[in-house]
């Protein structure tokens, strides 16, 4: 049996008015069941590109190579009607920023049973609202809630709505796209303790996209660092955390301080510069014109992703030297 | 006598009527002080009334009790008064891109506030306003500034659009900036860049900084002292190093542990959130959510009626380490070694 998901050799490109534009290049990643797995990068680094293509919800006129396995089915290449039934069903996502994602004038209960009851027509309407009940308890929200309309439930509530809506048709793999963005630390806590708990419970698949290392330090079980397309690094979480490899997975890692650390107090941490124009990426490695470890040899080619220690892995030709 | 703090809340309420026509009190009696040349975050969750305060602060809002005082000056409410004020404080917002306006250039955009001010007349070393203009750019780390003077703000960076709200503010030469979550909307990276900066503005410009933001690690990073607010009061505040490795305060205590890289704390996660300020809780107003009084300390330490029903003291803006809590009040008289 292969894994839940399975990415190999992606690369996703878009058209725009200079040209092609390669948000996602060459990714291979791979999620079992019941195992969370962490995407961690910047804004533009591609995360987001890499999670819609997963249930093909890349915009039309993108270009897609590459291989994308949903419990063995190929997503990129499968009929629409497959394709229906493998959104919600097999796989769904959790959206950022709730507030936008669900509809201001559907009352909430409505909007959970709406997938389960498009997707499994034998299930009427008393027991689809049996379900929703049963969501709402399952994401720490009470049944009565069903009848609520968005606004007036509070952000952490609304994201737990999001939470019950991409369980609803019981998919075996959910993506969350910056699942706590926005939310306060307290209700994030609370998040993410719930996503913990349901990937226990149920043996779902689940991949975290966040921009926040130390969040994704906390849930995953591995994390994926991106930057310009492309994976730097991947490891365990805590190895991650603890003792980054990839001078980028470093920087990200400082910019969240230890509260207590004498070095870091009247010292925050940052990497001068910005991220690469993806149409215009630098020659060699494309971390170089912003790495502090950088040499004349990192001009010359892009560094592949080559696995350092056992279930570990960068993408920097100084990774491993004294 | 000492010199008055630059700025400073005393015993700040405000209340707002909500559509029921309930009295919702966002401020409920606020003491607060930020010095020259100090950095001081301003903690809470949503709803803690932190944003409340810092706009109290900028003159926009009017307290319903208590005022607000610059340089030990009542805060006059007249609309020539507010722009003299406003000269001196200078808010920084969070959102940089919905900030700026997309029509107009980087150097209009700084101008902007000098031409508000009539700032460049009446500059002492007789510099124009492209002279002004450029040394703001300079400070907030655009350099060389003429090459962003003609650029608009889709064509910045993030970090960049930030830098140029830092520019606009600190063209007025203020003595005090107000940052509502600076970072919060920057990407990692950057985040460490633009809190070097405001690090930097303090000890060249000697500007005094409040740092509004729910990232207790960004306070651990710049900030010198730091007030801890929960529904419209201060709870707990100190020097960092005192309020953030020795926590007095449970909900401090709680926000602490929930910080994804403390290992050091037992994770403490709250349930529900803050409760509704029309209606704040008796007794301690952390009562109903507070951990210690639920895991019975504080009724093995005697003070659990007096959480339900005592009300506490407003904290004084005495520089000291402090925190409105019965239990934390018994613990430091009968310990003190325990807890500080």
């Amino acid at each position: 049996m292969g894994a839940l998901l399975s990415i190999e050799n992606l690369s996703v490109a878009y058209w725009t008015a200079e040209g092609w534009l390669p948000a996602v290049r060459e990714v291979d990643l791979a999620v079992q069941a019941g195992e969370v797995v962490g995407i961690a990068g910047e804004s533009g680094c591609g995360k987001s590109t890499l999670a819609s293509t997963v249930l093909r919800l890349q915009p039309a006129d993108a270009r897609v190579s590459g291989e994308v396995l949903v419990d063995g089915e190929d997503v990129l290449s499968m009929r629409w009607g497959q394709l229906r039934a493998l959104r919600w069903a097999k796989a769904s996502i959790v959206f950022q920023g709730a507030l936008h994602s669900l509809n201001p004038v559907h009352r909430v209960g409505d909007q959970i049973a709406e997938p389960i009851l498009l997707h499994e027509p034998d299930v009427g309407r008393d027991e689809a609202d049996e379900r929703v009940g049963d969501l709402l308890e399952q994401v720490g929200l009470p049944r009565t809630r069903s009848r609520a309309y968005p606004h007036q439930l509070s952000g952490g509530q609304r994201q737990r709505v999001m939470v019950a809506m991409a369980l609803a048709c019981r998919p075996r793999l959910v993506i969350a796209d910056e699942p706590t963005t926005a939310l306060d630390v307290m209700v994030q806590a609370q998040i993410l303790d719930l996503l913990s708990q349901l990937v226990r419970e149920l043996g779902v698949g689940m991949v975290i996209i966040s921009h926040d290392l130390s969040v994704l330090a906390d849930v995953c079980d591995r994390v994926a660092v991106m930057y310009a397309g492309r994976i730097v690094e991947t490891a365990r979480a805590e190895d991650l955390f603890g003792s980054p490899l990839h001078p980028y997975s470093a920087a990200l890692s400082d910019a969240f301080p230890r509260i207590g650390d004498p070095a870091a107090r009247y010292a925050p941490s940052g990497l001068a510069g910005d991220p690469p124009d993806l149409r215009d990426l630098p020659a060699g490695c494309s971390f170089r014109p912003r790495c502090p470890r950088a040499v004349a040899e990192c001009a010359q080619q892009e560094p592949p992703l080559v696995e350092i220690v056992a279930g570990r892995s960068a993408a920097c030709i100084r990774v491993g030297e004294p | 006598m000492s010199e008055p703090p630059l700025l400073e809340a005393r015993g700040v309420c405000v209340d707002f009527t909500t559509r029921a026509g309930a009295t919702a009190r966002a401020l409920d009696g606020v003491d607060l002080t930020v010095e020259r040349g100090e950095v001081v975050a301003l903690v809470g969750e949503s709803g803690s009334g932190k944003t409340t305060l810092a706009r109290a602060f900028m003159g926009l809002q009017r307290p319903t009790a208590g005022e607000v005082r610059l340089q030990g000056q009542p805060m006059d409410y007249s609309g020539r008064a507010l722009r003299r004020f406003r000269r001196q404080v200078q808010m920084i917002l969070q959102d940089a891109a919905g900030s700026l306006n997309p029509r107009q250039t980087v150097y209009e955009s700084v101008a902007e506030g000098l031409r508000l001010h009539r700032v460049v007349a009446s500059d002492p070393e007789g510099r124009t306003e492209a002279d002004v203009v450029a040394g703001a750019l300079a400070d907030s780390g655009l350099r060389p500034p003429d090459r962003f003077f003609l650029r608009y703000p889709h064509e910045l960076s993030g970090g960049q659009q930030q830098r140029v709200l830092i520019a606009g503010a600190l063209a007025l030469r203020p003595q005090l900036l107000i940052a509502d979550e600076p970072v919060s909307s920057l990407d990692a990276s950057i985040r460490g860049e633009i809190l070097a900066l405001l690090l930097r503005l303090r000890d060249a410009l000697g500007v005094g900084v409040l740092v509004v933001t729910h990232d207790l690690g960004l306070a651990w990073n710049i900030a010198d002292r730091i007030a801890v607010m929960y529904l419209g009061r201060v709870v707990e505040t100190g020097r960092i190093e005192e309020v953030l490795e020795a926590p007095k305060h449970p909900y401090t205590r709680a926000l602490l542990s929930v910080v994804p890289e403390m290992d050091r704390l037992e994770p403490e996660v709250l349930t529900g959130e803050i409760p509704d300020p029309t209606r704040i809780p008796g007794g301690c107003r952390f009562h109903p959510r507070c951990p210690r009084l639920a895991d019975g300390t504080a009724e093995r330490a005697g003070v659990a009626d007096d959480c339900l029903g005592t009300p506490l003291e407003v904290l004084p803006a005495s520089g000291a380490h402090q925190a409105a809590c019965h239990l934390a009040a018994v613990l430091s008289r009968s310990a003190p070694r325990l807890v500080d």
